[in-house]
């Protein structure tokens, strides 16, 4: 009811909602009683077709009350809940109050579960049967939308199964990730690096990192270029896990694979962006599902 | 409120006022009025004697004191009160292997019944169940009247232990009616005060009961005994409860007269053939009461003796010598207490019996009365009734204990991974309903090529539903781009059958 600024509409609302309960309460008084030819045979007298009667079956007088008892709710119900105009009921409920609530009892009930995960180390709750399962649920509720239902993502979305990481791959790195998100971001560098050449030049070069397909030629002068990038992806180009920089020599190509996507990346730039989960997680939560992460990949991990 | 009815037309003879007349109908009407079509259009006139008067609408409740009774048809009854009471208080007590035998598990979703673990998505075998009662209500109601009303309704069932303690208590009809209108003494206050703990610790177990069929009741029991059951089982204990005491207790009648639609909905499966409660007119009237050692023939009366004990026992206080009513819910009371005065008199029993229309009209003999029971109606209600339970117990017997959903992954359409292949995501939700962890086998087909990447063999605990992740590759040249329909086959490794179920595979341009 905050769209109305003034009380004007809240005690009309109110005001039209308790006429018309009373006046439910009269046309059941008024419409109890009704004048009929009433005969000994316990017929109104009315008669149709020469033949057919009228009966006078009253109906039981409880039948009445229950009508009366659902006035006496309508009331109740309006003083503890909201439901007059801008009266907030004697209860206080909001549907925001309600919605906490069922959090917090959920909380509540599943607290004791993860005071046990806590305490563990995420690569043996990434081992354990119960761990697993929960990881797999809060994945498919939370993850799964972007990253996939297989962890293997999408371009643009990291796959999460193949041990390359952009940001470290240990379980408080991705605990990390996690809580506070991250933002990738590639400055646009076309201008730094040259004329459109010499940007083609540094994509075979950048090609030639992982032993992809590339133009020798083109590799070789393309080399001395590699500089402006070196700032953060390394001079080995093997990237900058602090910095989020990707490594460019194992052949994992996010935004995608050959000359004119790297062409493409190197003059436009790129931000991208994973969202921070702590409000939408809780602690216990975090620590489970990035266990679960870590355990995608490092599935073969013998327990130390 | 106002019910309407049609005088039968035809002279007053016995048998005419004697035709099924299943409107509001509630005593026979003497006079009679020919049906002719009316030239007279003018408005119409109340008949002499009649009053313009405030009425009220609501009529204030009437109680009926029925009066015990025992014979034939009071020990089926009690019968079947053993028998759906012992069901009904029994069955949560039963083991089955580690776990009640009968249990509505809200919470998880799982209800066992016996051997038998279903999931929501079984709700079709509830709609069979309510289709089987549903055409047995309708078979049973043409055949042989409201022998549910009479028998088996919970409503009868509770109403009669109620009664019961209501006479241990207080005493039978006339000591019931004399202390009602007698004065509220010590007597009073203790009879009526151990009717209704009695009633209500009756009330409160069966309450109890109910709760038990959906948390396991030896739980339950233990929680009651601490003091920490949980409030939605106080609630609904409590609720079925106070309904089961104002039902049984208060209501009674009331609820068949006026809550349940049965009875008014019953012209529609009675006919002339359906067996009810009759009164033989013929051979009771003209009713009179009569000396014991009178010579019938020389009094000029019939065999009814006007004693209204059939009226007394009545549970909703109808006279049955008036013909079919719809309150008469076919309990046979007034057969039972009938026949005990017939005895008494050295009359012949059966004056009022379990008859059809047909055969009291003309007179028939049970071999010709139950020869009317093989008519169309009685047939085609057998036939669809056999057939749905046959359809029903094939369908139980012949279920694969495990269910598939496939879902396709809803952030991707497709991929290309290494050498061009081509790989789509689905998640597959698999639901063991065994009470034995289970392994099962994931395969698919509909292309040439098309294999599954992720793990093909899935564990699945025991009555537990898992979501798994499936990656399913196609060589780059299995199909022209666009989306083809593949099928998931999922195998049961011991034995438990498979599901196959349909999904696209998508391959992008």
């Amino acid at each position: 009811m905050s769209d109305f600024t003034s009380s004007f509409w809240s005690i009309y609302v109110a005001g039209i909602t308790v006429v018309s309960i009373l006046a439910c309460l009269l046309l059941l008084w008024f419409s109890g009683k009704a004048r009929a030819m009433t005969a000994d045979d316990n017929t109104t007298g009315h008669v149709w077709d020469g033949d057919l009667r009228e009966m006078n079956n009253p109906l039981p007088r409880w039948w009445a009350w229950l009508f009366v008892i659902t006035i006496v709710f309508a009331f109740a119900y309006l003083a503890l809940y909201p439901g007059l105009g801008t009266y907030a009921g004697a209860l206080g409920w909001t549907q925001v109050g309600a919605h906490k609530a069922e959090v917090e009892a959920g909380e509540r009930e599943t607290a004791p579960l993860y005071a046990k995960f806590a305490a563990m180390k995420p690569e043996d709750i990434a081992r354990d049967p119960q761990g697993q399962a929960i990881g797999e649920r809060l994945f498919m509720n939370n993850c799964s939308q972007c990253h996939g239902s297989d962890a293997r993502g999408a371009k643009g979305i990291p796959n999460l199964t193949d041990g390359d990481w952009l940001h470290g791959g240990m379980p408080d790195k991705i605990k990390e990730t996690l809580t506070l998100g991250r933002v990738g971001n590639m400055p646009p560098m076309g201008a730094a690096v040259g004329t459109g050449e010499d940007v083609k030049n540094l994509a075979n070069y950048v090609l030639s990192l992982s032993n992809s397909p590339n133009d020798s030629v083109r590799t070789a002068l393309g080399k001395e270029k590699f500089v402006t990038c070196a700032a953060c992806h390394g001079m080995d180009g093997k990237g900058n896990q602090a910095l989020g920089a990707p490594n460019l020599t194992d052949d994992i190509w996010l935004h995608g694979f050959g000359e004119n996507a790297i062409i493409a990346i190197v003059n436009n730039g790129k931000v991208n962006q994973m969202p921070a989960q702590t409000d939408r997680l809780n602690a216990g939560q975090i620590q489970v599902l990035a266990s679960y992460v870590w355990g995608l990949s490092n599935n073969g991990v013998k327990p130390k | 409120m106002f019910g309407a009815y049609r005088i039968t037309a035809s002279s007053p003879s016995r048998t005419a006022r004697k035709t099924l007349v299943l409107d509001d109908n509630v005593a026979p009407i003497r006079k009679v009025i020919p049906i002719a079509p009316s030239p007279d259009k003018s408005p119409i006139a109340p008949p002499a004697g009649a009053d313009a008067e405030m009425v009220s609408l609501y009529e204030a409740h009437k109680k009926i004191y029925p009066r015990s009774v025992s014979g034939f048809f009071s020990n089926w009854r009690w019968a079947m009160v053993f028998l759906t009471q012992l069901v009904y208080y029994g069955l949560p007590w039963v083991e089955w292997g580690q776990r009640q035998a009968v249990l509505f598990d809200l919470g998880a979703r799982r209800f066992y019944i016996f051997g038998l673990v279903l999931y929501p998505q079984d709700f079709i075998y509830l709609t069979g169940i309510l289709v089987i009662s549903a055409f047995s209500l309708f078979l049973f109601t043409a055949v042989a009247g409201r022998l549910w009303c009479g028998y088996a309704c919970p409503q009868t069932v509770y109403t009669e232990i109620f009664l019961w303690l209501e006479k241990k208590t207080e005493g039978d009809r006339s000591a019931r009616m004399r202390r009602d209108a007698g004065p509220h003494n010590t007597e009073w206050l203790l009879r009526k005060s151990a009717k209704h703990f009695l009633w209500l610790v009756l009330a409160a177990w069966t309450g109890f009961t109910f709760v038990g069929y959906f948390t396991p009741i030896q739980e339950l029991a233990a929680e009651f005994l601490q003091l920490r059951m949980g409030s939605w089982e106080v609630f609904w204990s409590i609720f079925y409860g106070f309904a089961t005491y104002g039902n049984a207790g208060f209501m009674r009648e009331q609820v068949c007269l006026h809550m349940c639609p049965y009875a008014r909905f019953q012209s529609a499966m009675f006919d002339k053939d359906t067996l009810i409660v009759t009164y033989d007119e013929e051979r009771g009237e003209p009713r009179g009461a009569r000396s014991r050692k009178a010579d019938v023939l020389a009094l000029d009366l019939g065999a009814c003796v006007n004693c209204s004990l059939c009226v007394q026992v009545c549970p909703t206080g109808i006279d049955i010598r008036d013909g079919l009513q719809y309150e008469c819910i076919g309990c046979g009371a007034c057969a039972d207490v009938c026949d005990g005065v017939m005895d008494k008199m050295g009359y012949a029993p059966g004056l009022i019996k379990y008859s059809t229309q047909n055969a009291v009209n003309q007179n028939w003999t049970k071999t010709q009365t139950l020869r009317h029971v093989l008519r169309p109606r009685v047939l085609i209600y057998s036939a669809i009734l056999g057939a749905v339970v046959i359809a029903m117990v094939v369908s139980l017997a012949m279920r694969t204990p495990f269910k598939v959903d496939v879902v396709r992954d809803r952030g991707m359409l497709a991929r290309m991974v290494e050498a061009g292949r081509i790989e789509n995501v689905y998640r597959l939700q698999i639901m063991n309903a065994t009470e034995a962890t289970q392994n099962f086998g994931i395969a698919v087909e509909g292309l040439p090529g098309l294999v599954v990447m992720s793990d093909k063999n899935v564990t699945i605990e025991s009555t537990q539903a898992r979501w798994v992740a499936v990656r399913v590759q196609a060589p780059p040249d299995a199909a022209s781009p666009g989306s083809h329909s593949i099928y998931f086959v999922v195998t049961g490794q011991n034995g438990v059958g498979r599901v196959v179920e349909k999904s696209v595979f998508i391959i992008p341009r």
